[in-house]
């Protein structure tokens, strides 16, 4: 077996490892503590956020833009329209702004 | 029990449930997929192990940071910590949908936790929110069809990788961030939402600039996750339930 073979087991391994980790851990008490729980309902909105925020500050206006219209259609719409409508005017705004 | 009753009940309306809810993910992953393949062919891979590594890891910022530190021809080891590294996050998201799907079969949970990506969790962790059960059949209905299409197109990204067009133009690069600001915007109306969001983002921001990627996803997760430690319990609506 190649080097590249071994690294994308190690890989695969490290990375179900991260996935399976979290809940072994909690998994082991019995009670969780009500900051334990406030934490863990806290993980959505952290996680997600990091994935965001740095993008955001380095992105223009047209980046920005669909941000808006993203942020706005979901106070109303699901999950697919709210893509969908930032998607648009992220292509339409680019084709202006580059 | 009523909604879980008849949920359980029609386990084919459960699926495609779920397969409608996969679609903005696969949608907006497709593009790294293929983007994936190119660079891994590129970066010294074969075809195959293109292809192996979207099947094996199934974690695409990883398998990017993994491609192009093998390019630049770093120690095998160091790949390794670096996809764990990139992956770390994944804890703090095994940990919370721990709680949902417990109830479910050994093995169903071990296949479970394999797919367990950001749009994964977000999405079944938004329907435990509202209250209604996280089943395997639901579970597997969103998460199947996003596997499927990410191993696929890593495939043919590595078989065709030379024929993308102008992928800015077509704002691909910026898709994922536009989906994870509305699955963030999903999670508003609960409690400690606002300062989670702010700390988490602030945290992440300086860690960027100051100790880099991919740290600042843990950093900034750990600051919001933190904060809604150390407040009061009253704050976060959980000390008030009788």
């Amino acid at each position: 077996m190649s080097t590249t073979f071994w690294i994308i087991l190690a890989g695969a391994i490290a990375t179900y490892l991260t996935r399976v980790g979290g809940h072994l851990v909690i998994s082991r008490f019995e009670n969780i503590h009500p900051r334990v729980e406030a934490g863990l309902n806290a993980v959505p909105a952290a996680v997600l956020t990091t994935l965001v925020a740095p993008a955001v500050l380095g992105a223009g206006p047209a980046e920005w833009a669909a941000l808006v219209v993203t942020a706005l259609v979901s106070l109303r719409g699901g999950l697919m329209s709210m893509f969908l409508a930032g998607a648009a005017v992220l292509i339409l705004a680019r084709q202006f702004v580059g | 029990m009523t909604a879980e009753a008849i949920s359980e009940g029609r386990p084919a309306s459960d699926f495609w449930d779920g397969v409608r809810l996969s679609m903005p993910v696969v949608v907006a992953s497709a593009p790294f997929a293929v983007l994936f393949g190119a660079l891994a062919v590129d970066n010294g891979f074969s075809v195959l192990e293109a292809f192996l590594m979207s099947a094996m890891i199934y974690g695409g910022a990883s398998q990017m940071v993994g491609i192009e530190l093998f390019g630049q021809h770093v120690a095998p080891w160091l790949i390794v910590l670096s996809i764990f590294a990139v992956n770390f996050r994944h804890v703090l998201y095994s940990a919370g949908i721990g709680r949902r799907i417990a109830h479910w079969p050994l093995l169903q949970q071990a296949l479970g936790y394999f797919i367990l990506t950001d749009p994964q969790f977000a999405v079944a962790e938004a329907r435990a929110v509202s209250g209604k059960p996280v089943g395997f059949v639901w579970y597997l209905g969103l998460g199947l069809p996003v596997y499927l299409f990410w191993v696929i197109e890593s495939g043919l990204g590595a078989v065709f990788g030379k024929l993308i067009p102008d992928t800015h133009a077509l704002g691909i690069d910026f898709l994922l961030p536009i989906y994870f600001l509305g699955l963030v915007l999903g999670f508003r109306k609960r409690p400690l939402w606002l300062p989670v969001v702010a700390a988490s983002a602030a945290a992440s921001i300086i860690a960027y600039k100051t100790v880099g990627s991919p740290w600042h996803v843990s950093i900034g997760a750990i600051a919001g996750v933190l904060l809604a430690v150390v407040l009061p319990p009253h704050h976060s609506g959980i000390g008030e339930r009788p």
